[in-house]
């Protein structure tokens, strides 16, 4: 008999002879904040990530590049900014070893939790998002669910290899409870609310992003 | 009413005055209190041990002394916990049944079967910190734990607050163990005491000069630890306070 | 919202960053207290002999610097788990679904194990089964043989804690690196973790500082966490890029997509996930669960019971290897489907090892997770050793004062402290109990179904004093006296105050 026989049938033998239905999970969402980018907003800031707050007026992506100003290295999975290492002509992980700063674009977030989905379609290569110094997400602020239990309705769940709620940066606490920020993967995550086809110059004030 | 008065060993021997304050206490609602005077034990110590099977004929004796009562009063939630939830030693005839569902801890009697809503004689000028002992925090459910996300209520606050004077003070964890858990109070002796040590410590920091509970077992291993190492609290059962102990 | 009993002082110690309180969950920063006091170590093992936890946790509270510490640290994690509780109105539903959640699956096992491995083959994954520990370690070490893999770099797993995996690999020439902080100082310092989630929770700074300076040449004067945490990851840095395969555990597996979920707070298992090409993740198969829908339950009620943050900084979903990459899944028994049919104990299954019942328990907190000498310490450890090996741990339920915060705690519902009054029932009748212990009990109960006996035991206070304790207790005073004083014995017994003062027969 193969171990899985073995133990299919050892479960067989010993199952509890109670009945559990499974229970019906509610959505809970019926009383949702006035403003889910306000309410993940905060609950960014208390998981240690930093909101990126844009310009009323002018260059939208300016915090971002008051960000990167000063770094070496910088790899950018997103049209909107690019940087001076192509993740396309990266062949191993390992050479993602040196990058100071990843800019990549969430696939959704959570105003629950504060946390945004990041996937391989989104970081091309999976370990962008733990070998860089630091990580800057854009989210899209019309791609904000209320809670966990929306997010996993949707369909990234389904679909991608590999999908990762980040809720702040790598963080421990594992020496006497003394909160360190960048343990192993990144030292911080700067989200900045940016539509996904955003225009750099709005041309005519008319011009409207359209869902 | 006839009440059938549970007083547990170690009340019988080391705090005469806590089954003394329950039985005027009963009487002064104007009820019939009977104490069987073959009582010994619940059997709890073997119990608590693992020991089931050898609590069976103590258990036994039990039910034959409290049998025909309409309600049996003790003031010791752990011992009434034992007998309401854990006490399967012996066939479960219906009379042991019987016996088992009628007994009550003193606190809940009072709150939930007499409903007392005033306690005239009572006068208690002093602050106290209450201590919920397990038993009767978390199995009799005299009060909302910390853990639970649950409206706020306290029996023993419920019934002390009836009495004139009593200023509660806040420890900074109001429903930790006080270490006392039966056996366990020799069987780890220093994890035990330890626990004891800062529980009266936290009262005293917050101010406490009495420590109230309706169980004389932690108040017994509580006083114990407090002389031990010199923290100046004094110590009460519920039922002398509401029976109007002033001191 | 705060329950009113719980509103305590404000903590003048936390540090603020931009004017706001640094509020992050896993918390405050305390200023450096610690004098240097040697760390105190875990229960002494021998072989198949009960365990003398009492023993370890005396010495554990005769180091008041790091027993201090812990309780501390510890109690802090409890008091944010209840404010998170405070925040979610549905907290008590939420604990209800998660338990009837599992207590389904765990009924239909079979079932979703096997919806599992179909969709999980689907995807590409690998899937293999182990009977036992030694199966699960001779298969792994087969898959990084097939690959010429020399070297690992692992998350954090309670599970190959069960299988002795690191001494397994360390005898079969594989250097396994953990990349969890706690987990490398555990591993560093060759000890086992103390706590499922915070593995080196009971080290001070200066502890840490020592074995680094022995293990990765920090400088061993200079205990600042900063630094410490800092040195590790430079050092640990270039082991990650090096290592040949990466190795994760998983806390849940959902039987729908074929998927496993791994919650961190460091980022450590995406880094051993995604950096080698050839992943391999042991889990144990009690973890699944039906549903995508039911996860959301299970992480809502995770990382806020563990550590009171809403949510680990990651929770990683791993359905399928990435484009050029290997996964494999080994699915471990060891044990679990024994306990299933274990009347009184197979709901110690549901368990999600947040560690909450740890944190919250006043016996743990005092003793440290080392005291346990087992895989799992706490509460929860008190459930699940003894179907390891009765005997070994046979005192271990016995480390409980039965307080029950345990079981409030438990974001599953398991009824923790009746499991641990109901193991020592077990223990009783398969005798692994001290004989002495048993003399007494049976002597206790003798006496206490004899009413005229036991009258003249107890006939006078004094009388009582020297014969109560030691009846009802088995070891009697010296063990009561040592470290607290014996009670004040009153003029006469309430029977014989009820005799003189109430006088007539009944």
């Amino acid at each position: 008999m193969t171990s899985r026989d073995d133990i299919l049938e050892s479960i067989r033998a010993n199952l509890p002879r109670v009945d559990r239905p499974v229970p019906h999970v509610p959505m809970f969402d019926e009383d949702p904040p006035a403003s889910l980018l306000s309410a993940f907003k905060d609950s960014l800031e208390r998981m240690g990530g930093i909101f990126l707050a844009p310009p009323a007026s002018g260059d939208v992506l300016a915090p971002v590049r008051v960000k990167i100003a000063g770094a070496k290295v910088v790899c950018s999975t997103v049209p909107e900014l690019s940087g001076s290492r192509d993740i396309a002509t990266v062949g191993a992980t390992q050479e993602l070893a040196d990058v100071d700063f990843a800019i990549v674009r969430a696939s959704f977030a959570v105003a629950e939790t504060g946390s945004v989905l990041l996937s391989e379609t989104d970081l091309n290569i999976n370990a962008l998002a733990y070998l860089a110094q630091h990580l800057i997400v854009l989210l899209d602020p019309a791609d904000i669910v209320v809670n966990l239990h929306h997010a996993y309705r949707r369909p990234e769940f389904r679909e991608r290899h590999y999908a990762s709620f980040h809720t702040g940066p790598s963080a421990t606490a594992d020496i006497e409870g003394v909160l360190i920020h960048g343990a192993q993967g990144v030292r911080s995550l700067s989200v900045l609310p940016i539509p996904r086809n955003h225009q750099p110059q709005p041309t005519s004030p008319q011009e409207k992003k359209h869902d | 009413m006839r009440i059938g008065l549970f007083v547990p060993c170690y009340i019988d021997a080391f705090f005469p005055q806590v089954g003394i304050a329950t039985l005027e206490l009963l009487e002064r609602f104007g009820h019939e209190v009977v104490y069987p005077r073959d009582q010994t034990c619940c059997g709890q110590p073997m119990a608590n041990s693992g020991f089931n099977t050898d609590c069976a004929a103590t258990e036994a004796l039990f039910v034959r002394n409290f049998s025909g009562f309409d309600y049996v009063v003790g003031p010791s939630g752990s011992c009434v916990h034992h007998v309401r939830d854990n006490f399967d030693a012996i066939e479960q005839t219906a009379d042991v049944k019987e016996v088992r569902s009628r007994t009550y801890e003193l606190v809940e009697f009072l709150h939930d079967v007499l409903k007392v809503d005033a306690f005239p004689w009572a006068r208690f000028p002093h602050r106290i910190g209450l201590h919920n002992s397990c038993g009767t925090l978390r199995r009799l459910k005299h009060a909302t734990p910390s853990e639970l996300h649950e409206p706020f209520f306290s029996k023993p606050m419920d019934l002390l607050s009836k009495v004139d004077g009593i200023e509660f003070v806040k420890p900074a964890r109001p429903d930790e163990c006080c270490g006392f858990g039966g056996t366990f109070s020799v069987f780890e002796e220093v994890v035990s005491t330890k626990m004891g040590y800062d529980k009266v410590s936290d009262h005293a920091r917050a101010g406490a000069e009495y420590i109230v509970s309706a169980d004389s077992s932690c108040l017994m291993h509580q006083q114990g630890c407090a002389e031990r190492i010199g923290v100046p609290l004094k110590f009460i059962h519920i039922a002398e306070i509401l029976n109007g102990a002033n001191a | 919202m705060l329950h009113p009993e719980m509103v305590g002082a404000e903590d003048t110690q936390a540090i603020y960053r931009d004017g706001h309180r640094l509020d992050h969950a896993e918390g405050a920063s305390k200023p450096l207290r610690s004098r240097p006091e040697p760390q105190p170590r875990g229960a002494k093992v021998h072989g198949n002999r009960p365990i003398d936890q009492a023993e370890a946790a005396a010495r554990f509270i005769a180091s008041p610097e790091h027993e201090k510490m812990h309780d501390e640290r510890l109690w802090d994690l409890r008091q944010k788990r209840d404010r998170e509780m405070h925040h979610i109105p549905e907290w008590e539903e939420l604990r209800s679904l998660a338990s009837a959640i599992k207590e389904h699956t765990l009924t239909h096992l079979d079932e979703y194990l096997d919806q599992f491995e179909a969709r999980a083959r689907a995807n590409g994954i690998h899937v293999h089964w182990a009977r036992d520990a030694a199966e699960h370690n001779r298969i792994v070490h087969g898959i990084l043989k097939d690959h010429g893999a020399k070297s690992l770099i692992k998350s954090k797993s309670m599970l190959t804690e069960e299988c002795g995996f690191r001494p397994y690999m360390a005898s079969a020439g594989i250097e396994v690196i953990e990349t969890d902080l706690g987990e490398r100082i555990q591993q560093l310092d060759k000890e086992d973790p103390s706590h499922v989630v915070v593995p080196a929770v009971h080290k001070l700074r200066t502890d840490v500082a020592k074995v680094f300076a022995d293990t990765i040449g920090t400088d061993p004067d200079n205990s600042d966490v900063h630094y410490l945490a800092e040195a590790q990851r430079e050092a640990t840095r270039p082991l990650i890029l090096a290592a040949d395969a990466g190795m994760t555990g998983g806390n849940f597996v959902v039987a729908e997509t074929g998927t496993f979920v791994v919650c961190t707070n460091e980022g450590n298992a995406d880094l051993s996930g995604n950096v080698p090409k050839l992943h391999i993740a042991s889990i144990g198969i009690e973890k699944i669960i039906p549903r995508l829908e039911h996860l959301a339950v299970f992480v809502r009620l995770l990382s806020r019971s563990a550590l009171g943050s809403p949510m680990t900084q990651y929770t990683s979903h791993f359905r399928s290897p990435r484009k050029g990459g290997e996964m494999h899944v080994v699915l471990v028994d060891n044990g679990r489907s024994e306990r299933l049919g274990l009347e009184e104990f197979w709901t110690s299954l549901k368990c999600i090892r947040c560690g909450a019942c740890m944190n919250t328990c006043p016996v743990y907190r005092r003793s440290g997770g080392l005291s346990y000498g087992a895989t799992y310490s706490g509460p929860i450890g008190l459930i699940i050793d003894p179907t390891f090996n009765a005997r070994k741990y046979s005192n271990l339920p016995f480390a409980s004062s039965l307080n029950g915060s345990c079981t409030n705690v438990c974001p599953v519902k398991i009824n923790i402290h009746e499991q641990i009054y109901a193991w020592r029932r077990e223990l009783v009748k398969r005798h692994d109990v001290p004989l002495v212990k048993k003399a007494a009990m049976k002597a206790a109960g003798e006496l206490l179904s004899r009413p005229a006996a036991y009258r003249v035991a107890i006939a006078s206070a004094d009388v009582a004093l020297a014969h109560l304790p030691r009846f009802v207790i088995y070891n009697g005073l010296d063990a009561w006296g040592k470290h607290r004083e014996v009670p004040h014995p009153p003029k006469q017994t309430f029977h014989n105050w009820y005799k003189a003062n109430r006088g007539g027969e009944q």
